[in-house]
């Protein structure tokens, strides 16, 4: 749970691997929020680099970080100096393109690209804000908005009516408070994701009572 | 009752109205706000002191290069240097190492609390970890000094800026050194204005610092800056005990030092084009592309 105010640890933090916040502990939160959000277990991830990460990733270790939070690794971890080892020995292949043409909304943008043994993919763009804080801009095609500071719940559905007010139904007979709630959609009555953050912790169950419903077709969570 | 404050005039209202030390009522803040326990806040600022801790006697034991190769085993070497040719005594000494030590543990991927940023990381354990050894000073102190440090670090986020990209050095090193100007001033028994003076001159006395990373890394010359952001602390926290400063309010100088960084060119705000960043010896490239400039400008 996260609030809205700067504290203690917001200034002497995060606790993490070095060298830099945005281009290392900002890396790695990314790329551990995009496998918390994959289902499945990845054998493969490609990092598109943008703008500065492009140029510096090597020397800032942003692709250690990368590969350690593809790992399920948190910023400070010191596994993750390691990474490159660690992806070989847990089957995971790794591949890095550093674009420096395309521009991009912000300077530290990531494109990760997970694919599951049985071939399924993902993609998440993540851009990383400054003193570790991440937001997540993209799923698939889809454009979201989220951080990850909050309990998060990313619910894949068709763009139906009924879908939203059958989630917060299920939300609010578990007694779980909305803090914020958005629908992102490739367009009508196609594909899209509700992001919903909470201000408590969602459990199995209710992830289960949501997915049951017909229009649903996946659900992810991210705790902090 | 409410325990927020905006800035360090306000903080100094609350300390007053409350007699209370500055790391006091930024406890009282934070139970607050953070809807949290006090022995959970102790807990995570143990944890911070551990990972300060072994940040800087890792470095010092066992040195590693840097990811970008550029520093590695500096803190080693000073902390073997014979006592016949060390200057600054014992505790400035033990606080340059630690400095170094932590800025080598960040460059080499290991683990350090960014206080406030990664890359000034090692001035506010250089700080608490020399004074814990030279003085007689309790665990509980000590905690004190790290919480009355993210005091005056969340007043600085809060109206200034943290950030070398956005306000150069004097925004990440500069403002360490206000934040463990302070911590020394309570951990010493001074008041919460003193603690406030200690910030303000640590500030002043860095005013301008630019930000000039060799290669855009974190190693030179952010390394060696980490020293002078402690000794500095030092500087200006006697300066604050005996009541000897600037006497300008701490709100007013982070005003001072924003409007400064932001006037900064952007040459020297990180983007690793200008100061040390461009130093011939210091950088193999810039030599030739300083020879390409002349070459082009006699065209």
């Amino acid at each position: 749970m996260a609030n809205n105010y700067i504290g203690i640890f917001d200034v002497i933090g995060p606790i993490m691997v070095g060298p830099s916040s945005s281009h290392t502990s900002g890396a790695a939160t990314i790329a551990w929020m995009a496998r918390q959000i994959f289902s499945g277990k990845p054998v493969k991830a490609v990092f598109t680099l943008y703008g500065s990460f492009a140029e510096t990733y090597k020397g800032h270790g942003t692709d250690r970080a990368l590969i350690g939070g593809m790992l399920g690794y948190k910023s400070d971890d010191v596994r993750i100096r390691n990474a490159y080892e660690e992806a070989g020995k847990n089957g995971l292949a790794v591949e890095f393109i550093a674009d420096k043409e395309t521009s991009v909304s912000h300077p530290n943008t990531v494109d990760v690209v997970m694919t599951a043994e049985d071939g399924h993919t993902l993609l998440i763009r993540g851009e990383s804000i400054g003193g570790g804080r991440v937001r997540i801009r993209r799923l698939n095609n889809i454009e979201v908005e989220f951080t990850g500071e909050y309990s998060t719940m990313i619910i894949g559905h068709k763009d139906v009516t009924g879908t939203v007010a059958y989630i917060t139904k299920c939300l609010a007979e578990k007694k779980v408070n909305v803090a914020t709630l958005k629908l992102f959609r490739e367009g009508k009555g196609k594909k899209a994701f509700t992001v919903i953050e909470t201000d408590s912790f969602v459990s199995e169950e209710l992830k289960d009572k949501i997915l049951q419903y017909e229009t649903v077709t996946s659900v992810d969570l991210i705790e902090v | 009752m409410d325990w927020d404050f905006k800035n360090a005039e306000e903080l100094l209202d609350l300390c007053t109205q409350k007699s209370m030390p500055i790391s006091e009522v930024m406890i009282n803040r934070e139970i607050q706000l953070g809807e949290t326990r006090r022995e959970v806040i102790f807990d995570q600022v143990d944890a911070c002191l551990r990972v300060m801790n072994t940040a800087v006697d890792r470095a010092v034991a066992d040195p590693v290069r840097s990811m970008g190769g550029l520093i590695g085993g500096e803190a080693h070497k000073l902390d073997n240097l014979d006592a016949s040719k060390a200057v600054c005594g014992p505790v400035i000494h033990k606080a340059i190492v630690s400095a170094l030590a932590v800025a080598e543990t960040n460059a080499s991927m290991g683990v350090i609390v960014a206080a406030p940023t990664a890359g000034s990381a090692g001035v506010l354990p250089a700080v608490l970890m020399s004074m814990y050894e030279h003085y007689d000073i309790s665990m509980e102190t000590l905690r004190r000094g790290l919480i009355t440090a993210s005091a005056i670090g969340y007043i600085l986020i809060r109206n200034g800026s943290v950030a070398g990209a956005e306000a150069g050095c004097q925004a990440e090193v500069g403002s360490a050194s206000a934040m463990a100007a302070s911590a020394i001033v309570e951990m010493m028994g001074g008041t919460p204005e003193q603690c406030c003076e200690a910030a303000s001159v640590a500030l002043s006395n860095l005013l301008g610092l630019v930000c000039d990373p060799v290669r855009g890394l974190v190693e030179v010359p952010c390394q060696t800056r980490n020293t002078i952001g402690a000794v500095g602390a030092y500087t200006a926290a006697e300066l604050a005990m005996a009541d000897v400063g600037l006497h300008v309010p701490l709100d007013e100088m982070i005003q001072i030092t924003y409007d400064v960084g932001r006037s900064l060119p952007e040459s020297l705000r990180e983007t690793a084009k200008g100061g040390c960043a461009v130093a011939p010896s210091l950088c193999a490239e810039c030599s030739k592309e300083a020879a390409w400039e002349k070459a082009r400008s006699l065209m």
